[in-house]
């Protein structure tokens, strides 16, 4: 258990915090991106191990004794493809939250409503 | 006072969700035994000297063509979102604008802007272009790769138009670069079903040496696809949320 995976788990909480008490769209995607750190700080640390380098042969690693050397190579693929997906789900909705400012003029959840409910207030 | 209580019972949930995995985590000393088949064979077989690039373009290819499909999807729905409004707007404001005399067109547009700060991104930005081509051309033997040079590039196209707002980005030069390279992403992996032993099979072109530009099969130039993909698509993302 290193300092980084304690980090990532609280940034986990704290972005599932601000996403669940948070009214602001902006605020509740932020949130989303904080947990989304999170996770990636996670899976990166449980592939690192203590003394290694990074999974590159060059003269410091030769090629015949990489597998005691190198750390794990596949935390680090599935994180550097997490991030770009990342990016682009948060890109995603902050659209929708530009697009929902657009119709109602607001970027509080409390202003957003299903219309059958509204009916049934009214 | 209750939705606070809820919200406290859902993180308490949660936390006890992950807590096996917080209690029962014990730190690695050697690489399990698919990383270490991973790290025999990526330099070997496939003659890349970084290990990760080997694992994402060759070993879980099919992985990242499904993440690079993931990235267009979440681009169009950008670009479906934000467009059609803007292009409504875009009536609208023709409307406006021929309605009105010239003058209060001319006083409707943006101020220019400093003249440093748009000739300076003029010169940066084919420098920033060229370290992104870098970084994914080179994707196989030091630390980047596609995604990484994509990012790269699309930074510089969002330092253009932090610059100058106002500049239009060429869409249809953007759109034929997304669809060629996704396409030819998808040729080389079928190349690699028809000429060696699978889909994303990279091997169908010489290995070359360990630690050369043009080495590693195809894995250089499905990189490099990727790349333009990435930079292409995060451009028209930036495009789509500028207006």
């Amino acid at each position: 258990m290193t300092i980084v995976t304690v980090l990532g788990f609280v940034l986990l909480g704290i972005g599932l915090w601000g996403m669940l008490t948070r009214k602001n769209l902006i605020k509740i995607v932020i949130g989303f991106s904080i947990m989304d750190t999170g996770v990636h700080l996670i899976i990166v640390s449980v592939g690192y191990l203590w003394g290694r380098t990074a999974p590159i042969i060059d003269k410091a690693v030769p090629q015949a004794q990489a597998a005691s050397r190198v750390i794990d190579p596949i935390p680090s693929a599935l994180v550097l493809t997490a991030i770009v997906i990342g990016l682009a789900v948060t890109a995603l909705m902050l659209s929708y939250a530009v697009q929902m400012h657009k119709t109602r003029g607001s970027l509080s959840i409390d202003d957003f409503r299903l219309p059958a409910r509204k009916q049934g207030e009214a | 006072m209750i939705k606070r209580l809820l919200i406290l019972v859902a993180i308490a949930l949660f936390g006890l969700m992950i807590l096996p995995l917080v209690t029962q985590l014990t730190p690695f000393t050697q690489l399990t035994p698919l990383a270490t088949r991973y790290v025999e064979g990526g330099s070997s077989e496939l003659g890349a000297a970084n290990l990760v690039t080997a694992v994402v373009v060759t070993y879980r290819g099919l992985d990242t063509l499904g993440e690079v499909t993931v990235l267009f999807a979440a681009t169009a729905g950008v670009g479906f979102l934000l467009r059609r409004r803007a292009g409504k707007e875009e009536e609208a404001a023709a409307h406006a604008n021929s309605a009105n005399d010239e003058t209060a067109a001319g006083s409707s547009m943006p101020s220019p802007f400093s003249e440093i700060l748009s000739t300076g991104s003029v010169v940066l930005f084919p420098l920033v272009l060229m370290f992104g081509a870098y970084i994914f051309v080179h994707g196989h033997l030091t630390p980047g790769g596609g995604f990484q040079g994509g990012v790269v590039i699309a930074s510089g196209f969002a330092m253009l138009l932090a610059a100058n707002a106002g500049r239009k980005l060429n869409h249809g030069v953007l759109l034929v670069v997304e669809s060629l390279s996704g396409a030819f992403y998808v040729a080389m992996g079928l190349l690699g079903l028809v000429l060696a032993a699978g889909f994303l099979d990279t091997t169908f072109l010489p290995l070359g040496t360990l630690g050369q530009v043009f080495s590693a099969g195809a894995i250089p130039i499905i990189y490099s696809l990727v790349g333009l993909k990435v930079g292409s698509e995060l451009t028209n993302i930036l495009e789509s949320l500028r207006k």
